[in-house]
């Protein structure tokens, strides 16, 4: 009875601990295509990448060399652009749910952000094409930098709201007591103080539109040379690794690894930089 | 700064210094302006049903019922039926939700519950940054590395042994039904992982120590106090997920094969919804070949959408009466 009773303990411990094994195991599987992923793009990248990527537009199929400058210099314009419409909107939008929105108004509209967070991204590109290229007959500059702009805002308006609701109530009931306007309590104090965290939200969601293809194949369409008119196509890093990934030509698929690599480095310095801002910040805190 | 004297302030005449009261222009403004912001949102789900409604009105008159029931896809002829891609997205997403969802629940149970405190951050943040590899980018590896190798082991393994069952039948190509659900499961694995894990993080610190009172090991709590009480909420990380992955372009695009068709075996190429859009949008050259990509997009909204809002009611009711976060 009594080492019946042990070995159903021990049975009992060697589950847990088989169990804790397993999940381990899991864990690892999770983070290998990150390994895996991360060594291949440097491995296959790393040669391709010269000082003539960065500087020299695509060459045509069958000479050797040439580069991405056009791509790398049009991802960074289509991102201003998102900018300018995704920031103003999704931080103003979260100043309100924040700082205004009674408990039901902000339910409802975090519920939609939430959504919209979930809409696939391709459906973006079909409905600017709808809006923007199919109204003036081109695909522009402007379209791609509107597409990722309309996904930038919702995730920066659920990160500006999170952010804000942080700053402690008391910094608003100082400035309202010397009679300083609320809305200027709201801008100088609250969201001065929350700046760093918005700024954070803010990069997070550059890097991840700056990866975004799907919404770009039909708005911002791609292009081999300088784009010299915003309302002219533009070439844009995910897109020309696309091209060149499906292109069954061996020089492309170096280059296709090239700007894999160029891309992946510009994403990730942005996610760890933005981590040890935070870690910063927490631990200040 | 000098006080003011009686005799200057008996010069004021007391309706000048009365003072004004503070504007409120300024409040009322700022007040507008965010609040016109916040409810863009709104005003952009409208945008998206109405473009892909307009977009898609006249297919939808024209092939009715049709569009979704029939499997026939041939621009030239003019015959758009969307069975074979709403077959691929359902059969990509299934296969990616039975490898991703075991392996995030399981590594979230391990995050949360079993590993060694010191161990946790370091995995959370490589997980967010699989998250955060742009899904070109894993096609391009897809294509080039995970592919050939599939090809060369596992899928000739499961041919060897359950080649006959019509699952794993006939040649392999490479790019094809299976390879895409794998590719589409790396790539919810991480919202899967750190959804789950937040929700067992909000499950009670209380139902934990009851269940070790009790005398159960970790496993034993893990299973009798969170998993159970946590299982709403795992559901609704898994659905989050399966909305991601119904949606997912471009990587799918790229291993999945790209060929119209419904097939049992999973080594033959599939397509899906919006790779059909990331493809042939740009080729179609007829009304109303672009009408039935827009009648696409909108068959694929409205199921993420569906999607989308289950998750997050399911999502809703378990952090609405969640303990704050425990400190790891």
């Amino acid at each position: 009875m009594e080492t019946q009773r042990k070995d159903h303990h021990s049975w009992r411990k060697f589950k847990s601990a088989l169990i804790s094994g397993l999940t381990f195991c899991s864990a690892v599987l999770v983070i290998a295509p990150l390994g895996l992923v991360f060594f291949y793009v440097l491995k296959s990248g790393v040669g391709a990448v010269n000082l003539e990527f960065f500087t020299q537009l695509p060459k045509p199929v069958g000479v050797a060399g040439g580069g991405m400058a056009n791509a790398i210099v049009g991802t960074l314009e289509l991102l201003a652009f998102a900018s300018i419409i995704g920031i103003p909107v999704g931080v103003l939008g979260g100043v309100f749910l924040a700082e205004y929105g009674t408990a039901r108004v902000n339910a409802v509209l975090r519920f939609i952000a939430d959504v919209l967070n979930g809409v696939p991204s391709i459906i973006w590109g079909v409905v600017v094409y709808g809006l923007i290229v199919l109204r003036f007959k081109s695909f522009s500059a402007y379209a791609g930098g509107l597409a990722l702009g309309l996904i930038m805002i919702p995730l920066i308006l659920r990160t500006t709201e999170e952010v804000i609701l942080l700053v402690p109530v008391g910094y608003r009931e100082a400035a309202l007591a010397l009679g300083i306007a609320r809305w200027k309590t709201i801008v100088q104090i609250v969201v001065k103080t929350a700046s760093r965290g918005i700024i954070t939200g803010i990069l997070l969601a550059l890097a991840r539109v700056g990866g975004e293809t799907a919404p770009l194949l039909f708005t911002a369409f791609g292009n081999r040379f300088w784009n010299h008119d915003l309302s002219e196509p533009i070439a844009a890093l995910p897109l020309q690794i696309f091209t060149y990934a499906i292109s069954p030509y061996d020089d492309w698929h170096r280059q296709a690894w090239a700007g894999a690599l160029v891309l992946v480095t510009g994403v990730f310095c942005v996610n760890v930089l933005v981590r040890i801002v935070t870690r910063v910040r927490t631990a200040s805190a | 700064m000098s006080a003011v004297t009686v005799e200057e302030a008996d010069a004021i005449h007391p309706a000048q210094a009365r003072m004004s009261p503070p504007s409120r222009f300024g409040d009322k403004a700022f007040y507008w302006l965010t609040l016109s912001m916040a409810f863009t949102v709104v005003l952009l789900v409208i945008l998206i049903g109405w473009q892909l409604g307009q977009g898609s009105w006249q297919a939808i008159q024209k092939f009715g019922f049709h569009f979704v029931a029939t499997s026939t896809w041939d621009p030239v002829a003019e015959q758009y039926g969307a069975l074979p891609f709403i077959y691929g997205t359902a059969i990509s997403s299934l296969i990616a939700l039975l490898i991703a969802v075991p392996l995030s629940i399981a590594t979230a149970v391990y995050l949360t519950e079993l590993a060694p405190l010191w161990i946790r951050q370091p995995i959370v943040s490589l997980i967010e940054m699989l998250a955060a590899i742009p899904s070109v980018i894993l096609g391009l590896w897809g294509i080039f590395v995970m592919i050939p190798w599939l090809r060369d082991y596992p899928f000739a393994f499961l041919k060897r042994t359950l080649g006959w069952t019509p699952f794993f039948s006939g040649p392999i190509y490479g790019p094809c039904m299976l390879a895409g659900g794998i590719i589409v499961a790396i790539m919810i694995l991480p919202i899967i992982t750190s959804v789950s894990r937040e929700i067992l993080r909000s499950v009670p610190d209380l139902q934990r120590e009851a269940a070790y009172a009790l005398g159960a090991t970790r496993w034993e709590v893990t299973r009798i106090a969170v998993l159970s009480y946590a299982r709403k909420g795992l559901f609704g990380a898994v659905v989050l997920g399966l909305g991601r992955a119904l949606g997912e372009t471009m990587a799918v695009t790229m291993v999945i094969g790209n060929t119209p068709q419904i097939a049992a075996s999973l080594f033959k190429p599939g397509y899906t919804l919006a790779s059909v859009i990331a493809n042939e949008f740009t080729e179609a050259t007829t009304d109303m070949y672009l009408q039935a990509l827009f009648e696409i997009g909108l068959v694929l909204f409205g199921v993420t959408i569906l999607v989308n809002l289950l998750a997050q009611l399911l999502l809703k009711t378990i952090t609405a009466g969640a303990a704050p976060d425990r400190v790891q």
